[in-house]
């Protein structure tokens, strides 16, 4: 039976599923109710210096997809708008009633060495066991130069890291905002600044619709909106690719990562940490369905684990990670072409227009006594599978290998490339 | 069955029986069960797990259809309800979970909640890997009588819980009426035995076939042998019509099924021309269905009451429908008719309700010809079975909420007590509650 206990940036956990710091780890009934779920540990939602900051009504707008509800997620929620001696008694209270459980506390103040020491020597008395810097809100603390604002200035990151670092003995993992061009800058100066681990993606600066009848962005707080922070399954793949990003830049390859972006399922969880994480952590998924889904991840996770022979998680975590290259590394000369299952097709015409219309012209319809039927045309197909993508039917189209699996040439020496390596006579 | 003229083996061809008693509801594949999966909500306090007798935790296991945990999926449903297989298969899902899915109210289209829980159950016995383990043994033994749906789920929860459990049935093979009784078509593959094979798999059961309570077994003697004993002896008798003696031409629509479901080859099986079923419940439904399967040309189902007062549900009464077996209501049987010595027709009174609700005869009569008649009006308890004082209601046995008779020390459950309906998730759930109280019991 797999062993699930971990430790994500040196702080122990029987469980790599996380509460991330939002709503649903706001206060003590909520954190309460996670860990009896089984949730290994939560961050709480960030504290701030008093007075509290206040937020508006209407706080969440989302993105469905034909029927699916809540694909993405937008929020223009601040930090937590309770008092700060509140907060700090029921973290300690929660500690002190559930020991096993990693219990950090997420914090932002504003940009100088005096409030950060001051929240600092606050938390360091309820026994928690760590903080996480909160450099990525971005929406209402980035305009008081907090949150993104400092996320988004490496030297800043390394900055208040050194600073949290130099003032407590407490692990701090720095929360990274994906709202900037390079991941791996403010995630090799949270490394530098001496932080334990990273934490990333927090939400994505985005607006999720035009109301037009009122004329106003959605959530719409009398006719008026701004932009909020964009998370859920919509989000995942981008968290997914700064996760490696970091997990294999050289200069952060032993940086600790609990991966945050969309997790709502144990196979999720999986990716992220076959890319490197040592832990994830939910929002969404839980604001969806409750913390009953810890359930599955727990018991699908180990499933999964002892079916593949991983003991526990160290076993398989970063797996992945040897296998994303640069493209100019991929082999050109790797050839699939899509196949269809005219048994399984239920002839909706999706692949052909997709292809007719979108790609390469490869798939030829044929109508015949009131029926159609669809045909690869091998000559034209490039291997592209788009319309494996937009096939409804699960497994009506494969792609099949056709080249001969001997040969391996990249675009580092292929002759069409004018920077060709080419090798010495 | 004697044969004549109207009543005849071979009707059908052996292609087109086999074709007729083909699965009624084939299975999802991997690609609709996840669109199936996913058209669940996943609600909170689910409606559907009220509604369940054996309380799964629907919306789970269908989410983990959806994530790819398929063992854990047949683990939600095989933990609260180890004939979960069976289930799925026969359960009248439209008055139990589906019936109440909350997404009955926009589209009239309940997720398809049995036909997931087959895909996850067969899933899980196609792997062959048990999921569950036995606690450590406790040293005590428990002799359950009846090795139906009620003894089997009785069985492999104490087994589970540490006990050993020897179960005593009087016939050939294991699982009572999912072997004998239910119709053909929804039990294919020979599932019910297989069904068995994986709850005996569990280990620390063992099985003794061909011995009957009251011929080869003192419930006395097994009370001393035994530290418990659980009764799950199902209604062995069938009701009679009293409306003078039977002539030929009279079945009973029980034994008529279990010929069926043991026969080697349905061309063996005598089927009349014209064949009226009298009874309204499952067993009735069945009778006359398959005998349109095996090529009888006229099939009528009589029953006393209003289609809304038969125990078939309206699904079941549809599916008669569908298959060309009509349903008469409102009329009662009055006499044979019979032509040299062999059933010629039924005389049938119309009936009402009075003022004060009883139903009672019109004195207005129908005369419906047929060749052949099935009784299907219920089963009742075989008597003169037990040799000790046991406490009875309405006929079955008298017991309190977990199962527990008048004699201490035994306890009992399926269709031999009164509580609950005589559906198979009934008597899974009554089994299973049974063991978790005589386990307490056997530990203090």
């Amino acid at each position: 039976m797999a062993d699930l206990s971990c430790t994500i940036a040196g702080i122990p956990s029987p469980n790599p599923f996380w509460v991330a710091s939002a709503p649903p780890s706001d206060k003590y009934y909520n954190v309460e109710r996670a860990f009896k779920a089984g949730w290994g540990g939560v961050v709480w939602k960030t504290l701030g210096i008093d007075p509290p900051i206040v937020n508006v009504t209407s706080r969440y707008g989302s993105v469905e997809l034909n029927g699916q509800k809540m694909m993405g997620l937008n929020n223009n929620e601040l930090i937590s708008d309770r008092p700060l001696d509140v907060n700090l008694a029921e973290i300690k209270q929660i500690k002190e009633e559930w020991p096993d459980r990693a219990v950090v506390v997420s914090l932002m103040v504003p940009c100088n060495q005096k409030d950060w020491e001051y929240i600092l020597r606050k938390v360091e008395g309820t026994g928690a066991d760590g903080v996480e810097l909160n450099f990525g809100c971005p929406h209402g603390m980035s305009e008081r130069g907090m949150g993104a604002s400092v996320g988004q200035v490496p030297e800043y990151v390394e900055m208040v890291t050194r600073w949290v670092k130099e003032n407590s003995n407490l692990p701090c993992i720095v929360k990274l905002t994906p709202n900037i061009t390079d991941i791996r800058y403010p995630a090799r100066a949270a490394k530098t600044g001496g932080a334990d681990g990273v934490s990333l993606i927090n939400t994505i600066s985005s607006i999720v619709s035009v109301n037009l009848d009122s004329m106003s962005p959605e959530p719409s707080i009398e006719g008026k909106g701004t932009h909020g922070g964009y998370c859920g399954p919509a989000v995942k793949p981008i968290a997914l690719n700064m996760t490696s990003e970091i997990a294999r830049d050289p200069e952060t390859l032993d940086l600790p990562i609990s991966s945050i972006g969309g997790i709502s399922n144990w196979k999720d969880a999986a990716e992220f940490i076959s890319m490197g994480a040592e832990g994830v952590q939910v929002c969404t998924a839980i604001m969806h369905h409750g913390f009953r889904i810890v359930e599955d991840m727990i018991e699908g996770l180990s499933y999964w684990m002892d079916e593949k022979g991983y003991q526990n998680i160290e076993d398989f975590r970063g797996l992945a990670k040897k296998n994303v290259v640069d493209w100019q590394y991929l082999n050109l000369n790797y050839n699939i072409k899509a196949r269809i299952n005219q048994e399984l097709c239920v002839e909706c015409g999706l692949c052909f227009i997709s292809c007719e219309d979108a790609s390469h012209q490869a798939i030829k319809m044929k109508k015949h006594d009131g029926n159609r039927s669809f045909e690869v045309i091998d000559q034209e197909c490039v291997g592209c599978n788009l319309c494996m993508l937009v096939c409804p039917v699960e497994n009506c189209i494969t792609m099949e290998r056709v080249d001969s699996g001997k040969e391996y040439q990249n675009w580092t020496n292929h002759p069409n490339n004018p920077m060709a390596v080419t090798e010495t006579a | 069955m004697p044969q004549t003229p109207d009543i005849q083996k071979g009707r059908l061809s052996t292609q087109q029986l086999a074709q007729n008693f083909e699965d009624i509801h084939p299975p999802l594949d991997y690609g609709n069960a996840i669109l199936e999966a996913q058209r669940c909500y996943y609600c909170f306090d689910a409606p559907c797990v009220n509604a369940c007798p054996t309380q799964i935790d629907i919306p789970s296991f269908i989410r983990k259809i959806s994530s790819g945990n398929t063992r854990g999926s047949a683990k939600d449903i095989l933990s609260q309800n180890i004939m979960g297989g069976m289930c799925a298969r026969v359960c009248p899902t439209e008055v139990l979970c589906e019936g109440v899915c909350v997404r009955n109210t926009q589209e009239s289209k309940p997720v398809r909640i049995g036909a997931l829980q087959r895909y996850s159950t067969d899933w899980l016995m196609e792997k062959g890997d048990m999921l569950f383990e036995r606690a450590p043994s406790s040293g005590k033994r428990v002799a359950v009588i009846g090795g139906g749906p009620a003894g089997l789920s009785c069985a492999h929860r104490l087994a589970m819980l540490g006990h050993e459990v020897v179960v005593f049935e009087a016939r050939e093979k294991m699982s009572g009426l999912n072997e004998y009784g239910i119709a053909a078509y929804k039990t294919v593959d020979d599932f019910a035995q297989r069904e068995v094979e994986f709850i005996l798999s569990l280990g620390g059961i063992k099985t003794q076939c061909g011995v009957s309570l009251g011929k080869d077994l003192k419930l006395s003697e097994l009370k001393s042998e035994f530290d418990a004993v659980f009764l799950g002896i199902g209604l062995g008798n069938v009701n009679q019509l009293e409306i003078g003696d039977t002539p030929l031409g009279v079945f009973s629509a029980v034994d008529y099924i279990e010929d069926l479901r043991q026969a080697s080859n349905l061309e063996n099986l005598p089927v009349a021309r014209r064949v009226i079923v009298i009874g309204g419940g499952s067993t009735a439904i069945d009778i006359a269905v398959q005998s349109k399967k095996l090529g009888a040309e006229d099939v009528t189902l009589v029953y006393r009451r209003g289609p809304e007062n038969m125990s078939a549900t309206n699904v079941e009464q549809e599916f008669a429908q569908v298959h060309d077996v009509k349903i008469r209501t409102w009329l009662q049987p009055n006499s044979w008719l019979v032509e040299n010595g062999q059933l010629s027709g039924i005389r049938f009174e119309y009936t009402e309700l009075n003022s004060s609700g009883k139903l009672m005869g019109k004195d207005e009569f129908l005369e419906l010809e047929t060749d052949s008649a099935f009784l299907a009006l219920g089963q009742k308890m075989m008597h003169k079975i037990f040799e000790l004082e046991l406490e009875m209601n309405s006929g079955k046995l008298a017991v309190d909420e977990n199962g527990a008779t008048s004699q201490s020390g035994i306890w009992a459950g399926g269709d031999c007590i009164t509580a609950g309906k005589d559906l198979t998730v009934h008597a899974v759930e009554q089994g299973k509650q049974a063991a978790i109280a005589m386990d307490q019991w056997l530990r203090n």
